[in-house]
């Protein structure tokens, strides 16, 4: 393989697990925030064994959030170095102020939250998870906005030594990407947080036989209603993302929808077999007009195909491939986002039925609660998909318009120094998931009581509160 | 004073916090293994960092996206040229970071011993490899005429900048016990006063030999400037502070030295550099004007960061204050 293709590889392996614990931190962060002010306000002590419970779940995330996040910062540097020196200008800016107005009060506000219990005043303990949960949905706003640099730059000029630079700071904030993109990962991220207080609280629902469970019916409920609105917004968001790409970045669209010729009115391709060599479908069912639809608001309108595009774009940045890489990853990306969004929506609601009529009070609904479990993992499938559709669908740009991706990476890192960095990184972050998951599914199982009882899978009862005790006290 | 000389210092400022708190935090991690013997105080140890080492890594972080947002040719050429190096410091970092929160959380022991070795080399990599780092860009690395790097990672590997790397580690490890002294008590804080007592003396032997490395493998004898004899003047009076303290049994003040010695240490290496950043060995030097970003860039930067970083500066301070107790192996533990 060459380095172009190892950086590249590298750069989607640290990013997709990067955002694998992201979207839990930003979600997470406000409904524990939201548990512990229910506490502060109505005294109930219900609410503080919630806000406790879910907080360390909440902390053993943020760290595997921070520690990758500096690999983050520090690759574009490493690997893409003709990257950074072209947009350094612009792209730094953002990742600058990230770091010093949300990673600051993050990292200091977490270790005032953690250590802080029994140290200060309950409002001004409060306010730290706030913080917390405010500078991490801040960091996301300042990442997006140099992502959404990258989709749609604005603000800019090339100056004679042929790099960008920025002409308009509020420009680059009032990027309309920036708009859709942030709120659609914010709001992403609750329902990430909300999901995953959902199954771990239905685990609970149908396991727990000997704990109170008042602590985790709570948090269902108030998750149910986060997650099925958050959710909804989410897709709402989403869809006009789909309308801007339709304006900004036809290519994107069209690998998303494996459209190889222009139409008008577009179907929207529900399953698609192609052939990328050929550019060509062997199988694909549509839904006619539907495209056009969702592109514009109208049942017709012409929807650009890849064969158009790419012809536009030779006359436009002369000959060379415009189109992504692996259509089929974009392509069933978009679907699968689409689909585990979808089908979040009707879980939740479905939940929200079943919880407003006490089902779960009385034993009932088991069905559902049964479901909701493995649906811990939608979020985390849509949060990964919807950035491969983004930034796979993007290519060959790295910055769409301006700069492609074999431009960008660092001339003097070798095949051999990207092996050896894939292969650590993949190795140590391989190692490190088997711990995460192990202490996550370990703290999950516990009782809120803070009794250290865990819960088991299995039907027999393996609950010995005290030897639990023991062994599990060290934590908290 | 330009704006590059204006973030020229910022950079500065932001090493320095990050050196000088990292720096007790790595030398913290190093002496787990040596300063605790039993859980609870390896627990002791580890909780006495516990809130605050976050904050204080978060200082590199700034300093590597303020690099990025004012010297975009210093990011790219300084990470795609210590490449190898750095790959290491973030092993180390991610190792290191995700320990602190794991550790304590299953009381299976090889469990504990596991994250334990973690936090040990976790620190112990990055107090060597940032001398190391620094001690190359004082001496200079074959950068050529399009600002890469073309060395290689060994060639980063000489004898100089290993002494640098020795210089860090030590002074780390010695700001770290000093730390230990002031916020545990009993049977660790014995240890930690045996350990700033025994390590006194290496570092300020590896330090002088630096210094006078420095005059040969540097071009240092060229710069002088009021900022590098200031930074001189700093680092050895903080030194000898340190010794006198210690020896006086006034750790407080022993600490207070430690940490001049490294703002003494990175003024030095600053005030050198100016207005290099990074002295190519082969004629290209990049400076703060050829490695810059715009002038608009760093004029909306300026206006943040001078706003931003004060504020920081006060709620970071005041976590400092909210724990400033003493551990003992009674307290309630976290980690």
């Amino acid at each position: 393989m060459d380095a172009l293709t190892l950086a590249r590889l590298q750069f989607g392996i640290t990013t997709v697990y990067h955002f694998f614990f992201v979207p839990l931190s930003l979600g997470l962060s406000i409904i524990v925030a939201l548990m512990q002010t229910i506490y502060v306000v109505k005294h109930d002590e219900k609410y503080k064994q919630m806000a406790k419970f879910w907080g360390k779940l909440l902390l053993i995330n943020f760290a595997m959030g921070v520690v990758t996040g500096i690999v983050q910062e520090f690759q574009f540097g490493m690997n893409w170095s003709e990257y950074s020196r072209f947009v350094g200008d612009i792209f730094g800016a953002p990742l600058a102020v990230e770091a010093l107005v949300a990673f600051f009060i993050e990292s200091t506000f977490l270790g005032v939250w953690i250590f802080g219990w029994d140290k200060l005043p309950k409002k001004m303990h409060l306010a730290a998870i706030w913080l917390v949960a405010l500078a991490a949905n801040t960091s996301a706003f300042w990442i997006l906005v140099a992502n959404s640099f990258m989709q749609n730059p604005v603000g800019y000029k090339i100056a004679a030594s042929g790099r960008a630079e920025m002409t308009d700071f509020f420009a680059l904030l009032k990027n309309p990407n920036v708009w859709l993109e942030f709120p659609h990962v914010a709001l992403g991220g609750l329902t990430t947080g909300a999901f995953f207080v959902v199954g771990i609280s239905a685990f609970h629902l149908l396991r727990n036989k000997t704990g109170n469970l008042d602590g985790f019916r709570a948090s269902m409920r108030i998750s149910l209603l986060v997650g099925t609105v958050a959710v909804l917004a989410t897709m709402g968001f989403g869809h006009l993302q789909g309308q801007r790409m339709a304006d900004t970045q036809p290519m994107k669209l069209a690998a998303a929808e494996g459209l190889w010729n222009a139409e008008d009115p577009a179907g929207l391709s529900m399953f698609q077999i192609g052939n990328e060599a050929d550019r060509t479908s062997i199988i694909n069912i549509r839904i006619p007009s539907l495209l056009s639809f969702l592109s514009y608001n109208t049942l017709d309108g012409k929807v650009q195909g890849i064969n158009d595009l790419q012809a536009k774009y030779e006359k436009e940045y002369g000959p060379g491939d415009y189109t992504p890489p692996a259509i089929w990853l974009t392509y069933w990306s978009f679907r699968a986002m689409v689909g585990s969004g979808s089908l979040m929506f009707v879980l939740g609601i479905a939940g929200l039925f079943l919880a407003f009529r006490n089902y779960f009070n009385n034993g009932k609904g088991k069905w559902l609660l049964w479901l909701l479990i493995p649906a811990i993992i939608l979020p985390y499938l849509a949060n990964s998909t919807g950035w491969i559709l983004t930034e796979v669908g993007r290519q060959p740009w790295i910055v769409q318009g301006l700069m492609t991706i074999d431009k960008a990476v660092s001339p003097n890192v070798t095949v051999g120094m990207l092996l050896i960095t894939l292969i650590g990184f993949s190795l140590i972050y391989g190692l490190l998931m088997i711990a995460d998951i192990y202490l996550l599914q370990k703290f999950a199982r516990q009782d809120m009581s803070g009794s250290g009882t865990i819960i088991s899978w299995s039907d027999k009862d393996e609950v010995t509160p005290t030897e639990n005790k023991a062994r599990y006290e060290g934590a908290y | 004073m330009d704006l590059q000389t204006l973030w020229f210092i910022l950079i500065a400022v932001l090493f320095t916090g990050f050196l000088f708190l990292e720096g007790f935090d790595y030398g913290v991690g190093i002496l787990l293994p040596i300063v605790a013997k039993t859980d609870n105080e390896r627990r002791v140890v580890v909780n006495s960092i516990g809130p605050i080492w976050d904050g204080n890594e978060v200082w590199l972080l700034t300093a590597g996206g303020a690099m990025f947002a004012a010297f975009p040719n210093w990011y790219a050429t300084l990470f795609s040229g210590f490449y190898l190096a750095l790959f290491l410091i973030l092993i180390a970092l991610i190792i290191r970071g995700v320990a602190f929160e794991f550790r304590s959380k299953d009381a299976n022991p090889r469990w504990r011993s596991l994250w334990d070795r973690a936090i040990f080399m976790g620190s112990l990599i990055p107090a060597l490899l940032w001398g190391v780092a620094f001690g190359n860009i004082l001496r200079g690395v074959a950068i050529d005429a399009h600002m890469t790097y073309v060395g290689s990672f060994f060639d980063l590997l000489n004898p100089y900048a290993l002494v640098g790397g020795l210089v860090t580690l030590t002074l780390f490890i010695l700001h770290g016990a000093l730390f230990l002294e002031l916020k545990t008590d009993g049977v660790i804080q014995e240890r930690a006063r045996n350990i700033t007592r025994r390590m006194w003396l290496p570092v300020t032997i590896l330090a002088v030999v630096f210094v006078v490395f420095s005059l040969f493998q540097t071009d240092i004898l060229t710069h002088i400037n009021v900022i590098n004899v200031l930074g001189l003047i700093l680092a050895v009076g903080g030194l000898l502070g340190t010794g006198y303290f210690i020896f006086k049994a006034r750790y407080g003040r022993a600490f207070a030295g430690t940490g001049l010695t490294i703002v003494g240490i990175v003024a030095l290496i600053f005030g050198t550099l100016f207005p290099r950043v990074m002295p190519s060995t082969l004629g290209f030097d990049l400076t703060i004007y050829n490695a810059s970003s715009s002038p608009y860039t760093l004029q909306v930067m300026s206006v943040i960061a001078l706003t931003v970083v004060p504020i920081v500066l006060l709620y970071q301070a005041w976590t400092y204050w909210v724990f400033r107790k003493r551990l003992t192996a009674q307290s309630h533990l976290e980690y």
